[in-house]
């Protein structure tokens, strides 16, 4: 089961290459392209994990604000 | 797709023909590969310019440098890094006859297609979809050879003459006689080359002062005939038939372009398949055309004679018209008959004008004899006369093949363009990682193919083209439908929207008798 997971994992990676065209690049520039790729795909799920639920709460008060308009009591 | 008829009285059998657009991500991801090559085409240019890098480019002298330069245009940069690196899946040497299965030199690069160097191995039996042999006829079995052995005994290789001076055979008179039989018109006439007969003998027949009108996807050989003559060349889309009468309208009602005068000659440039495509020309629409707006049509058979029609005569039979209807017929014998050369037939007239005007006449050397004669024994067999069946038995043969393997392939979801009858079966490929990777996984394999990019095809159409042929058996048809099977999942190639099923179960009966 082990191996079907390895050998999955594999034809993923296999996909990867073939569609960005690195599959035809020397090893090198496959290094150097990995590199970019993973920084750039790390960066993005960072801000998505950093912005995006600060982003939605304030939207969502700000939705609720003109609907529902009751302002908080104090008491 | 069915492609609904114009004049629907037009056509005796039904004309379908694919040309499926793929989803929009796999346009979307084919640019972002070349994008991403492009990128590093630039960057290895740069490091080569700069001294970072020392490989044997082509690149101007040093005293050169401040000249217009050489290499900069597109076509450059693509072969130089783009092409380069899948380079190994073209040129490759085979040291055995192209029939049905033949043998490749093993030849392995040390420095990322740079050099390569033989191993000195061969690899035996890959089963061959790339060579034009639709009938089969490339054969070495001595007993149908013998009338060649015979011949090259009597006359040797060498003609050493063009057709004007001393290099018109007896074998070439019998030949040209044995062609105007076969085709069913008045007289025809043969050259050594292929090409040469489209590029030399275009500019014979038309000059300046004349309209060529020529489809959009010609083979070269028509566009150089075309452009060395010096007429004006109007194209219209390819197959497109309202396209062609809109330019045809066009031409009479406007003349030419500044003097407002008729033109001297409007000629129609078609080809009966193209090779790129494996479409088939609407040949009854387009003479219904030249009819009624007084053009002349000329027809390069040169992968429908032999393929087509139901005695291999070409389109001309497939589509149960007569010869009379098609001013020149051109084709080759490169493809349907295993030797080399091509021919022109029509009426006695223009053969008789060719025979004195034609470049290739004059000047070029005539075909050799042994090839003559292995043209004139294969005509034979397809025509019955060497009291055989076994010419009609290889055009049935090669139309069984064609319907198969083409029914088989949409049923597996692959893309693939053309008309249900063609023996030529191009499978998109679309993006540039694939193209080097399906063509090396194939070979791994044993099944040589064809994969071919972009200065042939669009830029966003890569394709892998098969050539069908009368020789292949079933089982090397159903090892190389498996084998694609197998590879088109693993390199996910099925695009299709439109398959009708996925795998069709062939044995489910015995299936469920051991489920008791």
């Amino acid at each position: 089961d082990v191996k079907r997971v390895k050998d999955y994992i594999y034809w993923l990676y296999y996909q990867y290459l073939l569609i960005t065209c690195s599959y035809v690049l020397e090893p090198w520039e496959q290094s150097m392209f990995h590199t970019i790729t993973v920084t750039v795909f790390a960066m993005v799920v960072y801000t998505a994990y950093v912005f995006v639920p600060i982003h939605i709460r304030l939207a969502f008060e700000f939705f609720s604000q003109i609907f529902g308009g009751q302002p908080e009591s104090t008491v | 797709q069915k492609n609904g008829v114009s004049n629907g009285t037009v056509y005796k059998k039904t004309f379908i023909e694919h040309f499926e657009q793929a989803p929009m991500y796999v346009a979307v991801l084919t640019f972002l590969g070349f994008g991403v090559g492009t990128i590093f085409g630039y960057l290895r240019d740069f490091m080569r310019a700069w001294g970072l890098e020392k490989r044997s480019v082509a690149a101007e002298r040093e005293q050169q440098k401040d000249f217009v330069p050489l290499y900069q245009d597109f076509e450059n940069f693509y072969t130089r890094n783009l092409y380069l690196r899948i380079r190994d899946n073209w040129n490759r040497p085979i040291c055995s006859v192209p029939g049905p299965q033949f043998d490749l030199m093993e030849r392995v690069t040390d420095d990322y297609n740079w050099t390569f160097r033989f191993t000195g191995r061969t690899i035996k039996n890959v089963i061959n979809m790339g060579s034009y042999n639709y009938l089969g006829f490339a054969e070495t079995d001595p007993n149908a050879l013998k009338t060649v052995g015979k011949e090259l005994q009597k006359y040797g290789t060498g003609v050493c003459s063009t057709r004007q001076e001393m290099g018109t055979l007896d074998k070439h008179v019998e030949l040209e006689n044995l062609v105007a039989k076969f085709l069913g018109v008045e007289d025809a006439m043969v050259f050594g080359m292929g090409f040469a007969t489209n590029s030399m003998n275009i500019p014979a027949l038309v000059g300046k002062g004349c309209l060529i009108l020529s489809d959009e996807l010609n083979h070269t050989s028509l566009v150089l005939g075309a452009r060395l003559s010096g007429a004006t060349i109007r194209i219209f889309k390819h197959n497109d038939m309202q396209c062609l009468e809109k330019l045809l309208r066009d031409a009479i009602i406007y003349g030419q372009p500044r003097s407002r005068r008729a033109w001297r000659k409007i000629i129609i440039l078609v080809e009966g398949i193209y090779s790129m495509e494996g479409s088939i020309v609407r040949l009854p629409e387009i003479v219904s055309l030249k009819r009624k707006y007084k053009a002349y049509l000329y027809l390069d058979e040169a992968h429908s004679i032999g393929a087509v029609g139901p005695t291999g005569r070409g389109v001309v039979e497939y589509f149960s018209m007569s010869p009379d209807d098609v001013d020149v017929l051109m084709g080759t014998f490169t493809k349907s008959f295993g030797a080399a050369g091509g021919y022109i037939a029509g009426k006695k007239d223009l053969v008789d004008f060719l025979r004195t005007h034609s470049h290739s006449a004059v000047y070029a050397t005539s075909m050799c004899p042994p090839v003559a004669e292995q043209i004139i024994r294969a005509m034979k067999c397809l025509m019955g006369l060497d009291g055989t069946t076994q010419g009609l038995q290889r055009v049935r043969q090669l139309g069984k093949n064609t319907r198969y393997f083409r029914r088989r392939l949409h049923e597996m979801g692959f893309i693939v363009y053309g008309n249900d009858d063609s023996p030529v079966v191009p499978l998109l490929l679309y993006m540039p990682g694939k193209i080097g990777a399906f063509a090396r996984r194939m070979l791994d394999k044993n099944i040589g193919v064809v994969v071919v990019g972009f200065p042939a095809t669009p830029i966003t159409e890569s394709r892998a083209r098969f050539c069908v042929s009368a020789a292949h058996t079933r089982e090397m048809l159903d090892t190389v439908l498996n084998a694609l099977d197998e590879l088109g999942d693993f390199l996910q190639l099925k695009y299709s929207r439109y398959s009708k099923s996925a795998h069709p179960e062939l044995y489910e009966e015995t299936r469920f008798e051991f489920e008791d």
